[in-house]
């Protein structure tokens, strides 16, 4: 016997089709879901911890950094992860992915016109620790324009994917900081429900800053949690 | 103390350097690849390969597939399945399809055993893309256990008319068994996507 997990909570996430975010039209599923009761498929995933984080991944200020120091903003990102039940996710792999200090992705397929920065790569992971806790440090990323409406930016965000303990937990989400006014113009952020959206937004935290190398932001993630039934085998 | 989730968004384009650096060959090593066999792999080893097409039916070069499936004898390496698997196989891939250039995804893998009585064998898979605000959930089905399909208890709960989306065809190539599963969000041949 194992716990089953609870359901996507579809009031906190966006809708498949979010038409102002145009790429939706069409690639967003027109029939309604299938519900399908949890087996040991769904309550089992795959297992990424520590052991999956290499000595500099968890430090994006130096896993890209060549015979220099990136340019911009040192930052600590740093957090809890939860689930519903206010319980930590121990040693669950997260994988972040970002633009630089300017804008620009090293992705090949970013054509943003702003300098790539050869001491920055970009992507990197960590795990959380035995009380749901982790951290990496990085550099503010910039904002960047994109095809979506005219003169549309994207604010400032680090990409965060999530794995839980199981396949129902997965998690691909977005991290945005505080204040940036670009935030009520986007229409990703702007997709999800209005009461969810500042669980994207992380707080400046004085706590997490190292005095005189990078300013702090917690970031905590909540995934699903577990429910008291358990599934019948 | 009861906590919201942390709502869903986008993987975006360009998540590749960060998620399947290996096989876009940046200089970062991969968690997961689209090979989860390793050498003297128990099992029949398969090649699963398909599109993820649009609801223009154009391919889509940015998306990522994640496969999550028990191994030969059904069972998963995982703390919850208490058989565990014995034959040294994670069972989890991801894939782009941003390096094909006919935007096709492939796993190299073993065909999974029946998880349980009853059930089909079956591989659980996850669909991201730039343009999707939430992942989605589906399945691969094999055309060649027609008869263990007509049993399994989440095939059942699908219409009739639209199993077919979740089963994919079975043909042999230069002696290698592969497996055609296509995606498609929208049209006449939506795939099944499941709420769990």
């Amino acid at each position: 016997m194992a716990d089953v997990f609870k359901p996507r909570d579809w009031s906190s996430h966006p809708a498949y089709l979010s038409p102002d975010y145009k790429s939706t039209a069409l690639r967003s599923p027109t029939k309604p879901l299938i519900p399908l009761t949890q087996s040991l498929s769904e309550i089992t995933g795959p297992v990424y911890g520590q052991e999956s984080v290499g000595p500099l991944d968890a430090d994006l200020t130096k896993n890209g950094a060549g015979t220099g120091e990136p340019l911009g903003e040192r930052i600590i990102v740093t957090g809890q992860v939860l689930d519903e039940d206010g319980r930590p996710v121990p040693d669950t792999l997260i994988e972040v992915w970002q633009a630089n200090a300017a804008g620009r992705y090293v992705h090949a397929a970013d054509q943003h016109d702003a300098p790539l920065d050869p001491n920055f790569f970009g992507g990197g992971r960590c795990a959380t620790n035995a009380e749901g806790w982790y951290a990496f440090r990085t550099i503010k990323p910039g904002a960047y324009p994109w095809g979506n409406h005219l003169n549309a930016w994207r604010p400032n965000h680090i990409h965060f994917s999530l794995f839980g303990p199981s396949f129902a937990t997965r998690l691909i989400t977005q991290m945005y900081f505080p204040s940036d006014p670009l935030l009520e113009l986007d229409p990703i952020f702007l997709a999800t429900p209005e009461g969810a959206r500042d669980r994207l937004v992380a707080d400046f935290s004085m706590e997490s800053t190292e005095a005189g190398i990078a300013l702090g932001y917690r970031f905590d993630i909540v995934l699903r949690g577990r429910n008291e039934t358990p599934m019948d085998s | 103390m009861t906590k919201k989730q942390t709502p869903s968004q986008t993987i975006g384009p360009f998540f590749a350097y960060g998620l399947t650096p290996e096989q876009y060959d940046y200089n970062l090593n991969s968690v997961a690849m689209p090979q989860l066999t390793g050498e003297n792999q128990e099992g029949t080893a398969i090649r699963i390969e398909g599109q993820v097409f649009d609801g223009e039916g154009a391919a889509v070069g940015d998306a990522m597939i994640e496969i999550w499936q028990a191994d030969t004898a059904g069972r998963y390496a995982h703390p919850s399945d208490n058989r565990g698997s014995n034959t040294g196989f994670k069972g989890f891939g991801r894939v782009g399809t941003g390096t094909d250039p006919e935007q096709r995804f492939f796993f190299e893998t073993v065909k999974p055993g029946a998880v349980g009585q009853g059930q089909a064998p079956h591989i659980n898979v996850i669909v991201f893309m730039r343009g999707m605000l939430n992942h989605a959930y589906t399945r691969i089905y094999f055309s060649d256990e027609a008869e263990a399909n007509t049993t399994d208890p989440v095939l059942a709960t699908v219409p009739a008319e639209r199993r077919g989306t979740l089963i994919a065809e079975r043909d042999t190539r230069k002696g290698t068994t592969v497996y055609r599963f296509d995606i498609h969000m929208q049209g006449p041949k939506e795939t099944v996507f499941f709420d769990l």
